[in-house]
Order: C-alpha cells, then structure tokens, then sequence
C-alpha cells in the first residue's frame, strides 16, 4: 500500500491533515510510511494533478475522488463532510474508508 | 507587514457585490466596524461565515457594521471573480457588505495575510482587535470568542481584553 500526502505551504491545513492521517493508520494498525510532497509551483501542481492542500491519495486514489477533479491550483481545498459542512482537511471516515 | 494597534483606518472606496461604491466614510456613523479579508474559495472563510452574519444579525441594531473584502488575485482564482463573489452573496444571504480590492491596493494598506481576518476599529477608527474571530473553525468547538468579546467591549467603553491573535485561514492570493 502506498500513501501519499501532498500539501502546499500557504495553507495551514497540512499539520492537521498529517496528524489525523497518522492517526487514522495507527488506529488501523497500517505501518505504513507516508510520502510526503510539498507543492511549490503551479507547474508543480499540474504536473502532479494537486486539487488543492491537502491531498492524500491510497495506492493512487484521491481519498476524495469528486474533489480530485478539480483544476490544479496552489489553493486550500475545500471537503465536503456528512451534513453539507465544509473542512479544509478530509474527514476520518473519508480516510477509513480509503484506507480499508 | 499588517496594520499596527491604534493605528488609523486607511481609507478604501471599493465596488461592492450590491453594484455599489463603499468608501470607509460611508460607515463614518458606525461606531464598530470590523474590516475582514474574505474571499470565495477558502474552506476557512466558508467555515466562519456563518458567524459574520451572525455577528452582523446580533450587534447591527448596536451600530457595528461588518464589510468583508476579497483583495484575490482573480485571474489565478477564478472562484474569486467580482462575478462569483456577487453570486456567493446572493446563495448565502450576506447580510454585510461584500467588497472587491481588484488591485489589491487596499490590501496592501492594511496587510491581511489571511482569509478570512478582522481589523477592527473603534468610533475613532483606530485600530483595537486584529486577528482571528475565534478560536476554532468547528463551531461546536470555539471557548475563545475573540470579535464577539471585543464588539462587547467596546460596547461597553472598555479595551478589548484580547488586542491580536494569529489569524488562521487561506493566504491571501497576491498577483504575480
């Protein structure tokens, strides 16, 4: 299993988003190694189809495949939790079931 | 580098989402005014939002008046248009005025950093809180009410007892 993390500086949302990952594999009992990426550049960002900070993808796939599809860009993403809320970070059930 | 405490407004006349001009002395009868760097596609402003209507709704028969203003670069965020921010007022029913900074001149008066984040001013437009509106974009989860506790104050002639927090949001979207 692979488990990337990827994230772009001028959003705070990347400490959050790491802490509730680790979480989440630990809980999980994953011993998995996060690769972490940071995204500096628009180039970067097309290159690597980066949606916004934080991105986490599972053996490839976006934990948020809608939210995947948007346009690259240098932004702070925007989930969508149960309820209609909105989060800067993906929700642990999101993340549980990526990683299921 | 952001606006110093006590320091004055600087003055703004900005289109607004309302097809309008707003100019800092149109609010000259305020006797609160919170400026707060907003925008469209930040998950942090959309997270607070609904607390400046809130705020707005419960203090605006007091006379404080909340102006939001998005200084993004547009052409990289296209989210934050003039066109898409009149849009977002209309969906939520802002009941605050919804400010472009186009040439992000303005912002550069005051420097914001962040989205969303409170400059607000007393009768004299001085300066008084800077920073965050609370503690937590989880609602259920704020035990800090820093904007609420400062309008209260200064409701009451008295300081804000919290002066400057770190704001916590977006960056703001500076062109080039």
């Amino acid at each position: 299993m692979t488990v990337e993390l990827l994230y772009w500086e001028g959003c705070p949302s990347y400490p959050e988003a790491r802490e509730l990952l680790e979480d989440v594999l630990r809980e999980r009992g994953l011993d998995v190694e996060i690769r972490v990426t940071h995204v500096a550049t628009k180039e970067e960002a097309i290159d690597l189809r980066f949606p916004g900070s934080p991105t986490i993808r599972v053996d490839g796939r976006d934990v948020d495949p809608a939210g995947a599809e948007e346009p690259p860009s240098l932004t702070c993403r925007i989930y969508y939790l149960p309820g209609g809320r909105v989060s800067p970070v993906p929700s642990r059930q999101q993340l549980e079931e990526a990683l299921a | 580098m952001s606006l110093t405490l006590a320091t004055e407004a600087p003055p703004f006349d900005l289109p607004g989402v309302d097809g309008r001009n707003h100019s800092l002395d149109d609010y000259a009868d305020a006797p609160i005014l919170a400026v707060v760097w907003s925008c469209n596609h930040c998950p942090y402003v959309i997270a607070w939002e609904g607390r400046m209507k809130a705020l707005q709704e419960e203090y605006g028969d007091r006379g404080f008046r909340l102006v939001a203003i998005s200084s993004n670069d547009a052409e990289n965020y296209p989210a934050d248009s003039f066109e898409a921010m009149q849009q977002r007022a209309r969906e939520q029913g802002f009941n605050f005025d919804y400010l472009y900074d186009e040439d992000q001149s303005v912002a550069r008066a005051y420097g914001p950093e962040r989205t969303p984040e409170v400059f607000l001013f007393d009768r004299n437009r001085r300066l008084v809180y800077h920073g965050a509106i609370d503690d937590s974009r989880e609602e259920d989860a704020v035990s800090s009410r820093y904007l609420r506790d400062a309008i209260e104050a200064l409701l009451a002639d008295r300081d804000p007892p919290v002066r400057e927090t770190p704001p916590v949001g977006c960056s703001v979207k500076w062109k080039g």
